[in-house]
């Protein structure tokens, strides 16, 4: 590799722009400039140097900032138009997303379909352009941040002639007794915090570089959140279950590979009262109607103790009790479940009568439990009902067969066969809410409905993701560089003696308004003349 | 309680519009025999540094009342929204010491506020998904983002009503005017809409929805645009001009063409009132500004704002959203305008880092972001509903 060598004597990377030890400016075309382009320090960037190999090319494609603003703004774009019209998740699920969108939206819903906007944040596309965006962040950072701290670990005291007459705030005068002078400034400077290093005579007082590394810093807690997020695609490391649970039911806990349970205790739902409620609600509930307090499960959770055969019943050791609440997850090991929904009045249980229909005598009470019937119901005295078959959410198919569309017991009917001691063969009735039906012809007895159970069920949120920590780690880094980078400045400020006179330069990757007061206080008083803001000047001379 | 509460959001309103006048007056003064703000701009600080006080004042009073911190719907939280840019102007003139700041800042705090209350003000009580610390963890700091990069807003404003040319028709000249003007339609709405429900107007229709049903629905300005197949109930009200399709929300497109047909008609008269563009109306304010310092101003409330937004509107967003929501992230409406929010501010720093995007361009993309976050405000929450829809 061929390296260049200042006039200084330091040798420079090939493509350096300018020395890094005195920042003399080695690149022609920076030579007729009043002003240096001091990012990055001018120093030799791969993606500047090199366009040979594939690799190279798509280094520098990666490497550049204005690819990276591009990929920003589609990114930003793209997901503006997701929101036009509600993501696939969030659609009620009363009819497929392909009639939904155009029977919602029209026109417009229907090409936003059939353009894949309804799952746009899990299109492949999208994905795509997130892991350009990773991938732009990574080869950015390395592609600048090596250089960069070569050339800011490299930077000598006194700094070329050429160096400090372009930089932005620049000034050369005369001094009474330059010795002096930059005695006052220097302790000046170090009481304005400044760390300060001397050469020949020559001060170069700097502070706040570790601010030139915060975009690095939040670059990489950028790439670990990136990275988080590739790690939910893999099998285990995230769990989204929804568990229905019953009053009084006690259920496995999924994806726990059987270890919990979980019993619910009682499901609690509460409205705002204006009556009890604080007074100064009272408006706000009389316009809204019903404005809904506390959603609660009280639950116990229990782990299964031991190992058991299949089929034997768990031993169950109690764990604890806790009340479920939204915004008060219940946590054991790496789970959590939230209470996210809820179902009032679900039918449980319901009871019935064998009954003779002429006389209306009863020969006992049965009661099914609609969540686990039992084959048959013995009555004693030879009265027994036997359940033929059991249609927890019962409908007509178009066949006109009674079929059953859910195993939740929204409506739900029975075929009951009834023995009597004088009907030994028994009586076959079909025994739905409000309708009996009796397939063979007239029987003698009937199943009279007595009455009903309703129980309120809880739907948790069974939860388990392995990957959050890394997400925090990347926030965490991320908020950590984005400060580092935004409030904090590094600045520098060079004074060297040139032929008698004092030249004075000042840089600051940022707030170049505070750098300037700190210069105008630090030479207060030294007899050296403040230097001047060049840029700022030319614009005026310009305007 | 409430009382107090909102006598003292009254005074803080009433002291940022005396503020701004005095602050204006600091420009217009032409004794200035220092450097540096004159006594009109002291007197400009002092007040606004009271009428945030005030508002404090407003804030905690609400928050004992209710019982919880007054940002859980769209007035409180605008309102909040309002306070804070006062404060994070407050901070900015302390640095920079440019009383034209406070002559941009103050009116968009005020017209936020006034936006504010032309939403249901009652106090209500908070719905099972609200009830955390992190609603007033997670709510304030994206607000106190917001209004930085606010700030940012103000010093683009300022840049461009300077830099703009008002003599020759141009592009820049176009755009400019139509922010003002968009400026303007805000006033209108809450002149038009305070005066109708000064007025107590109100129009019942029954109407059928988009899925069949009947339904009723109440106007407060007078109709232009009826519901589907509507029915006006309330006797000697207005007729509709036009019914609408069920799908489209006719009340709020009644809303919007109110406001619009108001801010035209406003503008016009300012136009006829000033004989010139509000902008250029507005140059000889800025006409003792440095440039270069309010193009700093601009970028340095940006470098603030940013890191507060994200921690706010993006980090507590998204533990709490794990919280409550079960997930940290879930395409919400919401939660990716905040995260284009993060990318716009993000290629804004990119674009002046390394692309040299300072001075007019700069400004431009802060205009732009402004409105941005005025979008994720307003419209995702009254246009596109999502979870975060509390607007009620």
């Amino acid at each position: 590799m061929k390296e260049v060598k200042c006039d200084c004597g330091h040798v420079n990377p090939i493509g350096t722009i300018l020395c890094e030890s005195c920042g003399k400016v080695l690149e022609e075309k920076e030579k007729d400039k009043k002003l240096l382009d001091m990012r990055y320090e001018g120093s030799a960037r791969r993606s500047q140097t090199y366009n040979k190999t594939i690799i190279d090319k798509i280094w520098n494609f990666f490497s550049s900032v204005k690819v990276g603003v591009w990929l920003i703004v589609i990114t930003l774009i793209a997901s503006a138009i997701g929101t036009i019209l509600p993501q696939e998740m969030y659609i009620p699920p009363i009819m497929p997303a392909e009639e939904y969108y155009e029977d919602q939206y029209g026109w417009i819903g229907k090409l936003y379909y059939d353009l894949g906007f309804h799952n746009l944040y899990s299109s492949w596309w999208y994905l795509i352009l997130i892991a350009s965006i990773g991938i732009s962040l990574v080869i950015c950072s390395l592609d600048r941040v090596v250089p960069l701290y070569r050339a800011l670990k490299k930077q000598r005291v006194s700094r070329h002639e050429s160096y400090l007459k372009r930089q932005r705030v620049f000034g050369a005068s005369q001094a009474e007794d330059t010795d002096q002078a930059f005695a006052m400034a220097k302790e000046k400077l170090k009481s304005k915090k400044y760390s300060i290093r001397e050469e020949d005579g020559n001060i170069l007082a700097e502070k706040g570089r570790f601010s030139r590394w915060g975009p690095y810093v939040n670059h990489v807690g950028l790439i670990i959140f990136l990275i988080g997020g590739m790690l939910r695609f893999v099998p285990g490391m995230y769990v989204d279950k929804i568990l229905w649970i019953r009053e009084g039911e006690t259920k496995v806990i999924p994806e726990t590979n059987g270890e919990y349970y979980l019993k619910n205790d009682g499901f609690i739902l509460e409205m705002y009262d204006k009556e009890k409620d604080k007074e100064v609600f009272e408006e706000a509930i009389d316009k809204a109607g019903m404005v809904a307090k506390n959603y609660q499960s009280n639950v116990t959770l229990y782990k299964k103790k031991g190992d058991t055969v299949a089929g034997e019943e768990a031993e169950l050791e109690k764990v604890k009790d806790y009340e479920i609440k939204v915004n008060k997850p219940l946590r054991f090991e790496r789970f959590a479940l939230y209470q996210v929904d809820y179902k009032l009045n679900e039918l449980n249980k319901m009871s019935f009568a064998l009954t003779n229909k002429k006389t209306g005598e009863e020969y006992g009470d049965l009661t099914v439990d609609l969540n686990d019937p039992q084959d048959v119901y013995d009555l004693g005295n030879g009265y027994k009902a036997e359940v033929v078959s059991y249609f927890p959410d019962f409908e007509f198919d178009e066949n006109g067969e009674p079929i059953t569309k859910s195993r939740v017991p929204n409506n739900p009917a029975f075929v009951f066969k009834m023995f009597t001691p004088d009907k030994p063969d028994g009586e076959i009735s079909f025994v739905a809410i409000r309708q009996t039906i009796e397939p063979f012809g007239d029987n003698e007895y009937k199943m009279a409905f007595k009455g009903i159970d309703t129980k309120n069920v809880s739907a948790l949120t069974v939860r388990k993701d392995l990957t959050l920590w890394i997400f925090a780690l990347g926030g965490v880094i991320f908020m950590v560089g984005v400060a580092q980078g935004s409030y904090w400045n590094h600045r520098r400020i060079w004074l060297r003696r040139v032929n008698g006179e004092v030249w004075v330069a000042g840089h600051t990757n940022k707030n170049w308004h505070g750098l300037k007061r700190e210069i105008e206080a630090a030479l207060d008083g030294t007899g050296i003349k403040v230097p001047e803001d060049q840029l700022q000047n030319q614009s005026e001379k310009k305007g | 309680m409430v009382t107090i509460s909102s006598n003292l959001l009254y005074t803080a309103f009433i002291l940022y519009l005396i503020a701004t006048v005095f602050f204006a007056g600091s420009i217009k003064d032409k004794n200035r025999t220092k450097k540096g703000p004159n006594r009109w701009a002291a007197i400009g600080l002092w007040i606004s540094i009271i009428g945030f006080a005030a508002q404090l004042g407003y804030f905690i009073t609400r928050w004992i009342a209710a019982g919880h911190a007054p940002v859980s719907n769209l007035f409180e939280f605008t309102t909040f929204f309002g306070m804070s840019l006062v404060g994070a102007f407050i901070v900015i003139y302390l640095i920079y010491k440019t009383p034209i700041l406070g002559v941009f800042t103050l009116p968009v705090a005020v017209l936020m506020i006034a936006y504010a209350s032309m939403f249901p003000r009652e106090v209500s009580p908070l719905i099972p998904a609200l009830q955390s610390d992190w609603l007033h963890i997670h709510v304030t700091t994206a607000a106190v983002g917001q209004a930085i990069l606010a700030v940012s807003f103000a010093a683009g404003l300022i840049y461009l009503v300077k830099s703009v040319d008002q003599t020759k028709q141009s592009k820049q000249r176009f755009w400019l005017e139509a922010i003002m003007f968009g400026l303007v339609c805000t006033l209108g709405f809450i002149i038009i809409s305070s005066s109708f429900s000064a007025a107590g107007y109100k129009a019942e229709f029954n109407w059928i929805d988009k899925n069949g049903q009947e339904a009723v629905l109440e106007y407060h300005m007078p109709a232009l645009t009826g519901p589907n197949e509507g029915q006006l109930t309330t006797e000697g009200k207005f007729e509709p001009l036009a019914e609408m399709p069920a799908i489209i929300n006719a009340k709020k497109l009644n809303t919007v063409i109110w406001s619009l047909a108001s801010g035209i008609i406003l503008y016009l008269a300012l136009r006829l009132i000033l004989r010139k563009r509000i902008g250029a109306a507005l140059q000889p304010l800025a006409k003792n500004i440095n440039l270069d310092l309010v193009d700093e101003i601009g970028y340095r409330s940006v470098l603030i704002g940013f890191p507060v937004f994200t921690l706010g509107a993006l980090i507590f967003a998204m533990i709490w959203a794990q919280i409550a929501w079960t997930r940290f992230w879930g395409w919400d409406p919401k939660e990716v305008w905040a995260l284009i929010t993060f990318l716009f501010y993000a290629a804004y720093l990119h674009l002046r880092l390394s692309k040299g995007w300072h001075g007019e361009k700069s400004a431009w993309l802060a205009v732009i972001g402004f409105i941005i976050i005025m979008f994720n405000l307003v419209a995702v929450n009254l246009v596109i509903a999502g979870l975060h829809s509390y607007a009620g």
